[in-house]
């Protein structure tokens, strides 16, 4: 028996071809088809290139339809948890298929998933050697209510934050960060083993992984350096018009590895590292600061201040991928409506309104105030209704 | 998978133990087995447990041999003055096959892994240092000790800290096995690391 909700299409505005050009400027997600994921039984839906609306109670599923696009992009959620998590209760597998169109061309990208099995994913039939190669080939940028952990949470999200980006555009950094991290778990496994056996460390042994592991933490620390100069100043724009201009904000990289004394103090740490049984310096405890007229936004910036600044700092992704691929990448909007106050909504609208963006997908609990906002807009903009009635949980 | 018969199941499930062996192989080898005269399954088991109790480890070079001491140890055509290093027996009969060697090996039994518990003193890393040593007392140095390691992280380590421990024997050369392009690999193919190596450790075309 064949289940699928209820979808309702509105085309709102009809005034609203742009020319053709425009359209094809950039990539755009045209279809999406759902077997068992999360919520969704079975969909289909087709998108348009610009505006995509989806609305709907709390729990219909608008934000399980956003990550299926981050999946299709990714190849991973938007979210913590692991992928079996993201199958629908009781069944074997999920699978998401997506037609993704830029200029004369169509890509079929498929991410399936099957219990106990490894993730698969296809490019026009074509599966990958390593996921990491569809990574960027369809970027995404999503917007949604959890972003402010990245002010809040420690320094590993920030890191991961960035680290993400830079790999999309560094082929090196990837490489140095995979093998900085694979020396760094043998290098801890051995610790563990002296601690453990209290066994004098091997010195000659323990060089072995600091030579190879100094060498990767100085390129990844220059190269997080160099990112930041290149990123700052995107960064700072965005916030100056989110917040009319009034603070002074910055990024920060903090590290220890490029200090001068830096190989003296790591190995003058080895005593400190067997006892602990893992490594206390290097690139994996460097931070990311985030300052707001020179101090940590995360204790002295306001609420509102902290929206902006995850909001920045997103917007500057944006326009990163897009000045590095030559197209701009799908924005994801989860929810945003709710969480920014009327400045820095009327900003993004303005933007929208200005053509900055490419294909667009909102989630709105208020199907009235989203239809009332993107009325004004000159772009085409389908609405879709997502209805919880016509998604059966079996449980 | 369900079996009519304990004995059948005792079979499979002890071959699909094997590497690269499933449940469905396992199966159609031990149907095969038993379609077979009775005296296969006899000499099959008797040459495994005969390998497995008699099989010895050459005392010089670790390779598998029937002897105390392998063949190519003991060869009086073979140049005992280079040491090849490899991590298992597969690897000396890889470098074998290739007709382009005529020194002498040591094989370590694998690589330095702190992930999976494997440090120097499980592999025949000290044997090697005391081989050198001996050679050098007998007045038969060893000359060049060439490391052919996987070109993996853990290979690399290995390799590395190798070349630590035997620097100090001074007039002993150490080198490592090139990487690059496969012979009749497609450029185009290549991946990037490899390519990239092999662009940086590009050698005079004159030879």
């Amino acid at each position: 028996m064949q289940k699928t909700i209820v979808v309702n299409r509105f085309v709102v505005g009809e005034n609203n071809k742009k020319s053709l050009q425009s359209i094809h400027s950039f990539m755009f997600l045209f279809n999406i088809q759902l077997l068992n994921f999360k919520n969704y039984e079975e969909l289909n839906m087709q998108f348009s290139p610009q505006i995509n609306c989806l609305v709907g109670e709390n729990g219909s599923g608008k934000t399980n339809l956003l990550d299926a696009i981050h999946y299709l992009s990714l190849a991973k959620s938007a979210f913590p948890g692991q992928d079996q998590q993201s199958i629908r209760h009781q069944e074997p597998f999920f699978s998401i298929r997506g037609e993704f169109r830029n200029e004369d061309r169509q890509h079929q990208v498929l991410c399936a998933l099957q219990q106990g099995a490894k993730k698969v994913l296809r490019c026009d039939q074509v599966p990958y050697e390593r996921l990491s190669d569809h990574v960027g080939r369809f970027p995404v940028v999503m917007m949604a209510p959890h972003d402010t952990d990245l002010i809040r949470e420690g320094s590993e999200e920030r890191r991961r934050f960035f680290d993400a980006i830079i790999c999309q555009t560094d082929r090196n950094y990837l490489q140095w960060l995979m093998e900085y991290n694979g020396l760094l778990k043998q290098r801890n496994a051995l610790l563990r083993q002296w601690q453990k056996n209290h066994m004098p460390a091997d010195q000659d042994l323990l060089e072995t992984y600091n030579i190879p592991l100094l060498d990767r933490a100085e390129k990844i620390a220059r190269a997080r350096i160099s990112f930041l100069d290149q990123f700052e100043p995107l960064f700072q724009a965005h916030y100056q018009a989110l917040s009319g201009g009034r603070e002074e904000v910055s990024l920060r990289y903090r590290t220890e590895v490029l200090k001068e004394d830096f190989k003296e103090k790591f190995e003058q740490a080895t005593e400190k590292d067997v006892v602990l049984g893992r490594t206390t310096m290097g690139v994996h405890r460097d931070d990311f600061r985030f300052l707001i007229g020179g101090h940590p936004v995360k204790r002295f910036g306001s609420q509102g201040q902290q929206k902006s600044f995850v909001v920045a700092l997103k917007l500057s992704h944006f326009d990163l991928i897009h000045q590095q691929k030559g197209f701009k990448p799908i924005l994801l909007l989860d929810d945003i409506f709710d969480k920014l106050d009327d400045q820095r909504m009327q900003h993004l609208l303005k933007m929208v309104a200005g053509h900055k963006f490419g294909q667009i997908f909102i989630t709105d609990a208020r199907p009235e105030r989203t239809k009332g906002l993107v009325k004004e807009i000159d772009e085409e903009v389908k609405i879709f209704e997502i209805e919880k009635g016509g998604i059966q949980n079996k449980e | 998978m369900q079996f009519s018969s304990k004995l059948i199941e005792n079979a499979v499930g002890e071959i699909a133990k094997l590497p690269g062996i499933g449940q469905k192989t396992a199966l159609r080898l031990v149907m095969h087995l038993l379609k077979a005269p009775e005296e296969q399954s006899e000499q099959l088991s008797k040459a495994i447990v005969k390998m497995r109790q008699d099989i010895k480890f050459c005392q010089k070079c670790h390779h598998i041999s029937d002897e105390e001491v392998c063949n190519i140890c003991q060869s009086p055509r073979r140049d005992g003055a280079i040491i090849c290093v490899v991590e298992e027996s597969q690897d000396v009969m890889a470098v074998e096959n290739t007709a382009q060697y005529f020194g002498h090996y040591h094989v370590l039994g694998g690589v330095i892994s702190p992930i999976e518990g494997i440090g120097p003193s499980t592999l025949k890393i000290s044997e090697l240092i005391h081989r050198i040593e001996k050679a050098k007392e007998e007045d038969e140095p060893i000359k060049e000790v060439i490391l052919a390691l996987s070109p993996t992280m853990e290979g690399d380590t290995t390799a590395f800290y190798l070349t630590k421990k035997l620097r100090a024997f001074e007039d002993l050369k150490i080198t490592t096995i090139a990487r690059g392009i496969p012979v009749g690999g497609e450029l185009e193919y290549t991946d990037e690391v490899t390519l990239g190596r092999s662009i940086q450790a590009r050698v005079s075309f004159a030879d």
